[in-house]
């Protein structure tokens, strides 16, 4: 099992109803966070439309995550 | 008004991006890329229209994650350069609420000749657009709002 810290941004957010989360999970990639905070609050956005980064720094959905890293979950960008 | 020569002798920060909650005044930004080297300008701003999708837009809020629309943006701000040499380029975006007509994005570019003008300021709202990890949520005339591109993914991907 790994502590991981997910954050939420807009839509994501607005689902979940919180900023932030710190989830004990056992969980390889960045997918498998994504998917385990979808089961938990019921959203079903697919992941190839949204973003992922880890410790601020922009990951992929096969990015492996370790065991204290804060995931963030970034639902599709709309800028401009 | 300010003359182009003014402004040659205290340039303000370029090739840079901005995230901003104060309203964006392109005339001042564009002064900041004048370059006697330059022979070409180019500015993109994406205004705020009153619909979308069939829907009456009264209003857009704008969320940005900074930390990494900032790094994001300055990177394609070099893969600019990269691309266009002698290129200065510059860009700003909102934040928070705006209303129908503000400006919610600037891109200004200046470069020795006006083709590469025009292809740099395209490469970089098209790639703004879809790499920065920023959201708007459109409130309708209707009542209800929702988050642009998550709720009709489906339909716009």
């Amino acid at each position: 099992m790994k502590t991981v810290t997910v954050r939420y941004f807009a839509m994501f957010r607005e689902h979940a109803g919180i900023d932030e989360e710190t989830l004990s999970l056992d969980a390889e990639t960045t997918a498998d966070v994504f998917h385990a905070t979808q089961d938990r609050h019921g959203s079903s956005e697919p992941s190839g439309h949204c973003k992922v980064a880890i410790n601020d720094v922009m990951a992929d959905w096969d990015s492996v995550v370790t065991d204290g890293d804060t995931v963030l979950l970034f639902p599709p960008v709309a800028g401009g | 008004m300010e003359t182009p020569c003014c402004c040659f002798h205290r340039l303000r920060a370029v090739d840079v991006i901005e995230l901003t909650t104060s309203a964006i005044r392109p005339d001042e930004l564009r002064a900041r890329l004048f370059d006697p080297a330059a022979g070409a300008y180019c500015g993109f701003e994406g205004w705020i229209r009153n619909h979308n999708e069939g829907q009456s837009v009264l209003r857009l809020e704008y969320e940005a994650y900074e930390p990494l629309a900032l790094t994001e943006g300055e990177k394609i701000l070099e893969e600019a350069k990269s691309q266009f040499p002698h290129l200065r380029a510059h860009c700003v975006h909102r934040t928070g609420l705006l209303e129908i007509g503000e400006c919610a994005v600037w891109v200004g570019v200046s470069a020795p000749h006006r083709d590469e003008a025009f292809q740099a300021c395209r490469y970089i709202i098209d790639q703004l657009k879809v790499r920065l990890p920023i959201w708007k949520k459109e409130h309708y005339v209707d009542g209800h709002s929702g988050w642009v591109n998550c709720e009709r993914c489906a339909k716009s991907a």
